[in-house]
């Protein structure tokens, strides 16, 4: 780390380094951003090619964004950036669009919720939210008032225009520029199909049935959870987590916990330590067999879609058993889990890992073998390396290009640095990789709940926490290993019960963000089937 | 004519709690009367009609992931006549709203609710349809679908398990069977 704060101050001497274990953190001033920015991403050492988080923070005084870098080399290390402009007015920032590709959804979320406008980027519309919105949500001094804002019923007509403020020798320039070229032939995929995994709205511009560009319209279900959380406290906001990514809700609530366990230092039991991880991997699967079945489905394979969803149920049901719940468990607590385990609960478990070792053998026979499966799959949909780190795509999607990714790896939470397994990684890029790493990640889950059921050891579930749990004051990050992806979870105290700020990272935001690089020159039925492959859920792109 | 007792296969009558109002609706009928012909042709109109639910899943979010469930194996809703879910609004009878809707989303599902063919039905599944639930102080959030477009049957539960949905598309295919179809009632 000294080596990267050299650099750094380096490149930048006025710059505020602070340094706190594994994180740096710099606050540098808007000037100097893209410059420390580019300089950070290429180094030769250790590039700073991953950005993992962007987020825009109302500081009261000023209007800020946080920037976490990390590299692809070495994923323990990251870099905090922290810019910040006093301008509440007009607030301009300098764009990082051109050395991180993900950047540019996440600034235009920024515009959309902070009204902070960024320099260069190539299309500033508001991301989640219509572009006659008034007012920026994230504010803290924003009027809620539905007066404003209406529930309007009458469709509008798409304007296919961005505006965007660009640097020139000039001076800074503003204007408005066409999206689609003018004969081009559009045609709107989404939001309401089930094709679409949820609802997200492609604009898709056509060439006979090859895709040439697709603009990405999103927040049909943007619920403003980040808002709402900033006046519960942290037990009280547990719940959101579970709906976010429904499908992994397990884990996103226990990124949560995480988070708040770690930053009012609360020691949790071994037992329950053991619980969290065999159901996180218990949802992994639960996951991985739903994104297999709607994605053969997608492909027209109804059978497996009912075989993947049969198989769920047994998961289901032993979720059902312990916490109530079936999909949304709401099963984590601060400190713990909420319930102690059943008695037969090793018996089911067990008796699922041995009928799910038959049934993924089964899956290969009816559909991996498949010569019409193998030809919407293999070589479409090409995702390089490079790509899948300037977007951020990880998880099973990311990889599937190669790129090593694993939270469970490489920042080991709970007890992931105590069982043995392997991080799967293929290198063929495609849709058909995505798809393999899906069904040998669920083997991975199996092996791993496997090492863990039999020493469940004897004790406390739950830690005795405090009745009202505040938070020092500082900024907290956590993540784990979502069933899409990294999920991170940002928390700025201000030593209050409720948190300042709260921002969740989500995977599938990245996947999207992918989809009109990976699906342009390809057919218009195989963009589905390539959405398939790479797992969105619409909700945790939306928040 | 006598206006039959509404029969569901796999639930008796008595088992339906809080719906009185369709008992009500059944006693004016009889009181009235009905021609035999056109009495009998209802009767079969509607036994096919409510055993024929097509389905469109206007699934938004979680909820949506239970109506998949509710298509599986497991709990197998063909056993209702509603697994042939229509994702073209025109083809289908009855649209499941599952999930949240929000400002955005509100446009669009009034436009798909007006290409529904009539007789059409709105089915609210879970409590962000209802009222908004965990999200209703959002700035975002429709609270509740009826502020939209007019809701048959509500279904609570975040999300319902897919046996309440079974029981709420049961009361709906109840509601159906009473409906008069040659010469409908002003209702």
């Amino acid at each position: 780390m000294e080596n990267i704060k050299s650099i750094i101050l380096k490149a930048v001497p006025e710059a505020i380094v602070a340094e706190d274990k594994q994180i740096l953190t710099v606050i540098v001033e808007k000037d100097k951003l893209h410059h420390l920015a580019k300089t950070l991403r290429y180094n030769a050492d250790l590039p700073f090619d991953y950005l993992a988080m962007l987020t825009g923070v109302d500081r009261g005084e000023t209007l800020g964004v946080n920037y976490v870098l990390s590299s692809s080399k070495d994923l323990t290390k990251e870099v905090v950036l922290q810019v910040s402009t006093d301008d509440r007015q007009n607030p301009l920032l300098y764009s990082v669009t051109d050395l991180w590709e993900t950047a540019h959804y996440n600034e235009r979320e920024v515009y959309a919720m902070l009204g902070i406008r960024f320099i260069n980027n190539p299309d500033m519309r508001r991301f989640f939210l219509n572009s006659d919105w008034r007012g920026f949500p994230l504010r803290k001094d924003y009027d809620p008032d539905p007066i404003l804002n209406p529930v309007v019923v009458e469709s509008k007509e798409i304007e296919d225009i961005a505006p965007r403020i660009m640097e020139t020798p000039q001076g800074l320039k503003e204007d408005i520029v066409e999206i689609f070229e003018k004969d081009d032939y559009i045609i709107n995929v989404g939001p309401q199909h089930p094709s679409t995994h949820g609802v997200m709205h492609f604009r898709m511009a056509l060439d006979g049935e090859i895709v040439k560009k697709i603009d990405v319209h999103s927040g049909y279900i943007h619920r403003g959870i980040e808002k709402l959380s900033e006046k519960l406290t942290y037990p009280q906001i547990l719940h959101f987590t579970d709906r976010l990514d429904y499908l992994s809700a397990s884990i996103n609530r226990h990124a949560l916990c995480m988070c708040v366990e770690k930053a009012a230092q609360i020691e949790i039991p071994e037992r329950a330590q053991y619980i969290r991880t065999i159901m996180d991997e218990l949802n992994r699967v639960d996951s991985h067999l739903i994104g297999w079945a709607s994605m053969c489905m997608d492909l027209g394979a109804t059978t497996a879609f009912i075989y993947g969803v049969r198989e769920r149920e047994h998961i289901l049901q032993i979720f059902e058993k312990t916490s109530g719940g079936r999909l949304i468990v709401n099963y984590n607590v601060v400190g713990g889990v909420m319930f102690d385990i059943y008695n037969d609960f090793q018996k089911d478990v067990k008796a699922f890992i041995i009928y799910m070792r038959e049934r993924l053998t089964e899956y290969h026979r009816l559909f991996t073998g498949n010569v019409i499966a193998i030809g919407r799959m293999e070589g479409l949909g090409i995702l390089s390396r490079e790509d899948a780190i300037s977007y951020g795509v990880t998880g099973p999607a990311g990889r599937g290009s190669g790129f090593s990714c694993d939270v469970r790896k490489y920042h080991p939470y709970a007890l992931y640095d105590k069982v043995e397994f392997k991080e799967v990684i293929r290198t063929e890029c495609d849709a058909f990789a995505r798809y393999k790493n899906r069904l040998d990640e669920i083997e991975e889950s199996l092996h791993i709940i496997e090492q863990l059921i039999d020493n469940v050891p004897d004790g406390d579930f739950q830690a005795k926490t405090k009745a009202i749990i505040k938070l020092p004051e500082g900024e907290f990050y956590q993540k784990a290993e979502a069933g899409r992806g990294e999920f991170g979870v940002f928390i700025e105290s201000r030593g209050d019960k409720f948190p300042y700020r709260l921002k969740f990272r989500s995977p599938s935001m990245a996947a999207v963000s992918v989809m009109p690089l990976i699906c342009k020159g390809e057919k218009l039925s195989d963009f589905i089937s390539i959405g398939g492959s790479m797992d969105y859920v619409i909700p945790d792109i939306d928040r | 004519m006598e206006v039959k007792k509404i029969y569901i296969k796999g639930i008796p009558n008595e088992e339906f709690r809080d719906n009185e109002y369709l008992e009500k609706y059944a006693e004016e009928l009889r009181a009235g009367g009905v021609p035999i012909v056109v009495g009998a042709l209802d009767d079969l109109i509607n036994w096919g009609r409510s055993n024929s639910v097509w389905p469109l899943a206007f699934a938004t979010s979680c909820c949506g992931i239970e109506f998949m469930a509710a298509a599986g194996a497991h709990f197998d809703i063909a056993r209702f006549g509603m697994e042939v879910t229509r994702n073209s609004p025109r083809q289908a009878d009855t649209m499941v709203v599952a999930g949240t809707i929000v400002h955005k989303m509100a446009p669009l599902l009034k436009r798909v609710y007006d290409q529904m063919a009539e007789p059409k039905y709105v089915v609210a599944m879970g409590s962000c349809a209802i009222s908004g639930g965990p999200f209703v102080d959002s700035y975002h959030v429709v609270k509740g679908v009826d502020e939209i477009i007019p809701v048959d049957v509500y279904i609570p539960g975040c999300p319902p398990r897919p046996e309440s949905l079974f029981y709420g598309l049961m009361q709906l295919q109840r509601k159906i069977k009473l409906e008069r179809f040659v010469f409908k009632v002003k209702k």
